[in-house]
């Protein structure tokens, strides 16, 4: 493998599985990554095709049932399943996250000023009179206006954007090499998402920090992401570089995904094109290809065979049977 | 097409608020203040705005499922505001609503069968019990719903199927005018491309009226002859889809057309996001006049003193002082 060193986050062969009464869920099956420095990627896909659990899985917060296998190297080091006081001095501290619902990421209870001086004096030894400003120096740098009186405030006092924004700053405190950002925007209005994903954008220049950001959103990754991974059933189907993979799909799912987008720059066709039918039920995958049902240029081998995720270029793969799109 | 439907005429929806303090009273809330339009047979109406502007309290008062303090609405030429009880029960077959979160919306205790055919025994109790199979059946068919699943649960479909159960609820007595708040948000894109083509196609079928509120402008212009977009309380803009996106002409609506991401990197890339400063004022503490100018790029002086009324410019009905101008 060229340039080892400039990789950041190194994903290899990774499997999710999760023991519920109905029986194993494979949420994710052999997953594989890089991230580079200052990277950001987007990884896209539906509900259910494994995208969160990918993430949690890296940061060792899977629920009680869910056990993670494959390897995942983060500047060098081996993190998957390591134990919770390591994983400690990760987390926070080299890998920060936030979540899509900043209300139920923020505790009730607690100044503002109190959760982000709590994590400066526990990962940086900070003294208290330290903390507070660096505290409030992040709350400028995300643009929280009047950020001197608000950091004593509760959460509920921040509209949701703003909360939106102390999570950053949150997740910032540590200076972090990575930042995961689990539909971040989602909750919130296409006005603030706007100013959200410019904030990271900033946070990217200035931080240089990588991002891992996803989404069910392709416009939000068109915007922000440096490289695409499309997710299906717990397996990517397909990666490349943005414009690859918006320009130049080579994978049916992605190309139906694409198209049936309502856009904003489209007059009103008639019909949307669709994908028909449902993501397959993951404790009853087809025997081939996940997509295999609801794929329009399926043949015989589709249906009998997996496809593996197969590099066709560099930096670029995809798992499908097919040669060419034409 | 121009038999008007539904006319909206001048509505008011204000809430008491209490305020701090003993002797404080309570102060209106203004949800909704002074919005009208008219609404024609087959025809869809698109509302958007940012969270809290008042688009599903005015779609709400509407079907007069909350109270309106002023204003009319004529619905097939009978003022609803004025109807007794056993009148509006009446009067609640031509209208219905299909709601946001598919499955919250549905009794999980009922079977499927039980939640299309409730509406049709309580609107046509003598109904003969073969009749009310025969026509929940028909509209399972009608709505993509394979009709030997009557009676299975909600919890056996995924949110897709329950939002078709929800349309198959609205729809099973054949109104005249269906209010979606935001009927697609909660769903994936491959989904929701194809509900949007089904409520497309149920319209073209049963000749409906839709009043279709979503906070993504994209999957509104896709679906709308005609859009109102409102903030704070006011229609600031109606006009055309078409008019609409292609040129806009108050700055409130220009600002929400240019954050709505767009599945393309070059034009992302290329994008000038004039993003909007600030946030949202407080409702109970609005701003004088121009209730947009506080987060306007353009506003002047008359802004704070005078309130723009709608007015026609050009195709669109604007309220900005300065719409030619921009």
């Amino acid at each position: 493998m060229r340039n080892t060193k400039r990789k950041l986050l190194e994903v290899a062969h990774l499997d999710v599985d999760f023991d519920t009464p109905e029986g194993m869920v494979p949420a994710v099956a052999g997953m594989s990554f890089e991230l580079s420095k200052g990277e950001t990627l987007g990884i896209v896909g539906e509900s259910g095709s494994g995208k969160s659990q990918t993430v949690l899985a890296i940061m060792g917060l899977l629920a009680a049932n869910g056990r993670a296998a494959g390897s995942v190297r983060f500047a060098g080091g081996e993190i998957l399943n390591l134990p919770v006081g390591r994983m400690n001095r990760i987390r926070g501290e080299k890998i920060a996250m936030i979540f899509q619902d900043p209300m139920t990421s923020l505790n009730p209870y607690l100044t503002v000023a109190t959760q982000m001086t709590e994590v400066l004096v526990r990962h940086k030894n900070m003294s208290m009179q330290d903390a507070r400003k660096r505290s409030i120096e992040l709350l400028d740098a995300v643009h929280i206006p009047a950020a001197r009186e608000r950091i004593d405030m509760y959460p509920h006092e921040f509209s949701g954007g703003m909360r939106q924004r102390v999570m950053i700053a949150m997740a910032l405190s540590c200076s972090p090499k990575l930042l995961i950002a689990d539909e971040p925007t989602t909750a919130l209005d296409v006005t603030v998402q706007a100013q959200i994903l410019s904030l990271l954008g900033e946070v990217r220049r200035e931080f240089g920090t990588s991002i891992i950001l996803i989404t069910h959103d392709l416009g939000v990754i068109a915007g922000v992401c440096d490289r695409v991974m499309v997710m299906y059933a717990g397996r990517v189907m397909e990666y490349g570089s943005v414009d690859d993979i918006f320009y130049r799909s080579v994978h049916p799912y992605t190309r139906g995904l694409l198209r049936s987008v309502p856009r904003l720059d489209m007059t009103g066709a008639d019909r949307l094109p669709t994908i028909d039918g449902n993501p397959p039920n993951l404790l009853a995958l087809p025997k081939g290809c996940p997509f295999v049902t609801r794929c329009q240029r399926r043949f015989g081998r589709c249906e009998s065979e997996l496809p593996e995720l197969r590099e066709i270029d560099h930096g670029r793969g995809k798992a499908c049977h097919l040669e060419t799109m034409q | 097409m121009s038999d008007s439907l539904l006319n909206v005429d001048g509505l008011e929806v204000h809430f008491d608020v209490r305020q701090p303090g003993i002797f404080a009273g309570s102060r209106p809330l203004k949800a909704v203040d002074g919005v009208s339009f008219v609404l024609n047979t087959g025809e869809t109406l698109g509302i958007v705005g940012e969270s809290g502007c008042g688009k599903s309290t005015l779609a709400r008062a509407i079907l007069r499922l909350v109270p309106m303090t002023a204003g009319k609405v004529v619905l097939l030429g009978s003022d609803l505001a004025a109807l007794n009880k056993d009148e509006l029960r009446q009067a609640r077959r031509d209208f219905q609503i299909i709601f946001q979160d598919p499955l919250a919306s549905l009794d999980p205790r009922m079977t499927v069968g039980q939640i299309i055919s409730e509406p049709l025994t309580t609107h046509f109790g003598k109904l003969s019990k073969d009749e009310v199979t025969r026509r929940v059946k028909a509209m399972m068919q009608k709505v993509g719903l394979l009709p030997n699943q009557i009676n299975r649960y909600p919890h056996e479909y995924s949110g897709g199927q329950c939002q078709r159960i929800g349309i198959a609820r609205a729809l099973v007595l054949e109104p005249k005018l269906v209010v979606c708040d935001e009927p697609v948000s909660a769903l994936d894109v491959s989904i929701q491309a194809q509900i949007i083509n089904l409520l497309k196609d149920l319209q073209d079928e049963m000749d409906l009226s839709l009043i279709f509120i979503a906070h993504d402008l994209s999957v509104v212009r896709h679906i709308s002859d005609k859009v109102l977009v409102m903030y704070m309380g006011r229609a600031v803009e109606t006009a055309s889809g078409d008019t609409l996106y292609t040129n806009p002409r108050h700055p409130y609506t220009r600002a929400l057309i240019a954050v709505v991401p767009i599945p393309d990197p070059a034009e992302e890339r290329a994008k000038d996001r004039t993003l909007l400063r600030g946030e949202l004022p407080s409702p109970m503490n609005l701003p004088s006049g121009c209730r947009f100018r506080t987060r306007c790029p353009y506003a002047i002086e008359r802004c704070a003193t005078e309130e723009p009324q709608l007015r026609d410019v050009g195709a669109s009905r604007v309220a900005c002082h300065r719409a030619e101008e921009i």
